[in-house]
């Protein structure tokens, strides 16, 4: 049984924010570029809306992120060793928090130039150079959306150092609220129903890797002897709660071809809200349960 | 570089006099906490940013009278910083900001630190804190501006018992193996030495003498004091393999082929359910 002296790092709601913004963010620049190269021509404006949605939020990631540290003038010490006579970059590829740095940085550069061609102002991104320029995005984009996971488990805190499913949990469920949150966009346009399908479907694969690794996560904990502090007080409700925010999805991917009727069951921006919401509150239980 | 210097911790002589907290918050300039009543003769409570000592008192309190010789030892033990070999805080530290002095002993850089506090919840002794004022953390620095002018740390200083004990790493060693010898020549054979070998984190500059097993005093046992980069190389393996999932889920999803793609790109209405 593991057993923890260690004490809290204090991360509250700014790193709650970052940790949700960076998945929303990260997922939709992935669903977008997977919707370019898979989809068709009437998926390309959702794919667009994608690349707009996914740099705004990179940069709300950069200001959580300064705003949480204690000298928040002192960010770019994250990138350049400022020791006095040891002054260079500053790159730990073991630390998470070194590595993610620089992830963001460039992902955030590089959704900038993804965000600039989708709204039409750098033509020579929209051939072959594009394509790859999304491919390289995506896969920081994958990287922002889980490594936030790992940053948790590489320390000695109780629940987060327990387990070694954090960086996919993040991952699939920022997958699926991203998916969410784009159906949400198509189903404003009567032209994007079959986008809206698709993005729907992703959403319940998505969910259901979600629940697996919830489910792998538990399983850590209880190996652990740490499953009590997770689903202690509170939190048991919050997992309820998440656990019921994977149902809209599921339901999709059981009809096989989801409905997007107003007579059916409907989607509407209630059902995005209801995922989303569960994505920020699993975030939430895993950051405060382990420090309370 | 320097010969290692160390601080060896007696917790068989400690009287919890608190001496050492004392002299710790005179030299290094620490205001404290406002003070607090606990059930306890504890009054400090943990390691933080502003309690670099501590002397922890793990109160054996009986439900029912004990009978001769069948008594509980009330234990102290005045905690500080371990300055691991291996640190678990310098470790993940982002900016470089936690270094290796030419002692050995592992210090805060106040002027590159940023207050990111991936320290605090990486170190497994808890001797790390956040001082809210300079937005920094702070922990023991073994009195490194003593140590640079050849001076003793104020805590060894100033303890009565010589319970803690300042010197060279290999003299220190070699002193508390003789101690720990008398101590089981007498009849404790629950004493042990907890970081005088590379067991724990490496070894730890500030190592101790315990009367019960470590986990007792709330130390990690030697299969629990573990590096946090453990978990480094299988959470990114389980990110990865979910990625790989992810991506050929939405290749799945997104593909456009065959009468799937007519139906709903030839209607380009929305479709009922039912």
């Amino acid at each position: 049984m593991a057993e923890h002296f260690v004490q809290s790092p204090a991360w509250g709601w700014y790193i709650l924010g970052y940790f949700f913004v960076a998945g929303v963010s990260g997922g939709s620049y992935t669903l977008a570029t997977m919707l370019r190269f898979w989809g068709g021509e009437r998926d390309q404006p959702i794919a667009r809306i994608g690349f707009l949605v996914a740099f705004p939020l990179a940069v709300v990631c950069g200001i959580l992120l300064t705003i949480d540290l204690g000298q928040p003038l002192r960010f770019w010490h994250m990138m350049v060793n400022a020791t006095p006579g040891n002054y260079g970059l500053s790159f730990k590829y073991w630390s998470p928090i070194s590595l993610g740095t620089w992830a963001l940085l460039i992902y955030s550069g590089l959704s900038f130039l993804s965000f600039l061609e989708a709204l039409g102002l750098l033509a020579f991104l929209s051939g072959a150079l594009g394509r790859l320029l999304n491919v390289i995005g995506s896969v920081l984009a994958l990287f922002i959306a889980s490594y936030t996971g790992v940053v948790l488990s590489v320390s000695n805190q109780p629940v987060w150092s327990d387990t070694w499913t954090l960086g996919g949990l993040f991952l699939a469920s920022a997958l699926s609220g991203s998916a969410a949150l784009l159906a949400w966009f198509a189903h404003s346009r009567p032209d994007a129903t079959s986008t809206q399908r698709r993005l729907l479907r992703a959403d319940g694969i998505f969910a259901l890797l979600e629940l697996v690794l919830i489910v792998l996560f538990f399983g850590t904990l209880a190996a652990a002897g740490t499953l009590k502090l997770e689903l202690a007080g509170p939190w048991i409700i919050i997992w309820i709660l998440v656990l019921a925010s994977l149902v809209p999805p599921l339901m999709d991917l059981g009809h096989g071809r989801p409905a997007v009727s107003a007579r059916g069951r409907t989607f509407t921006a209630s059902t995005a809200f209801i995922v989303l919401a569960g994505v920020f509150l699993m975030r939430l239980a895993i950051i405060f349960s382990a420090q309370s | 570089m320097a010969e290692p210097l160390g601080l060896f911790t007696d917790t068989s002589i400690c009287i919890g006099c608190k001496a050492c907290e004392v002299a710790c918050k005179e030299w290094n300039q620490l205001p404290g906490n406002p003070p607090q009543f606990r059930d306890s003769f504890d009054n400090t409570g943990q390691l933080d940013a502003q309690n670099w000592r501590h002397v922890k008192f793990i109160e054996h309190v009986p439900d029912t009278p004990m009978t001769a010789g069948n008594g509980h030892a009330w234990l102290m033990m005045s905690d500080i910083c371990k300055h691991c070999t291996h640190a678990s805080c310098l470790e993940v530290c982002p900016t470089q900001a936690i270094i290796k002095t030419e002692f050995n002993t592992v210090f805060i850089q106040q002027d590159v630190c940023n207050g990111c506090r991936d320290c605090i919840g990486a170190c497994p002794y808890g001797a790390i804190g956040f001082n809210q004022d300079t937005g920094t953390v702070h922990k023991c620095t073994m009195c490194y501006d003593r140590l640079q002018n050849n001076m003793e740390p104020a805590c060894a200083k100033a303890c009565p018992t010589q319970s803690i004990q300042f010197g060279k790493l290999a003299d220190l060693q070699k002193k508390a193996d003789a101690r720990l010898g008398t101590l089981k020549a007498q009849g404790n054979p629950e004493a042990q030495l907890y970081g005088r070998d590379d067991a724990v984190y490496g070894g730890l500059g500030a190592f101790f003498l315990l009367m019960d097993k470590p986990e007792v005093y709330g130390l990690p046992n030697k299969e629990n004091a573990v590096l946090p980069r453990r978990n480094n190389a299988r959470s990114y393996f389980g990110a990865l393999v979910t990625g790989v999932i992810a991506v050929f889920a939405g290749m799945v999803a997104f593909r456009r082929n065959g009468s799937d793609s007519a139906v709903e790109d030839g209607d380009g209405s929305r479709t009922t359910n039912g």
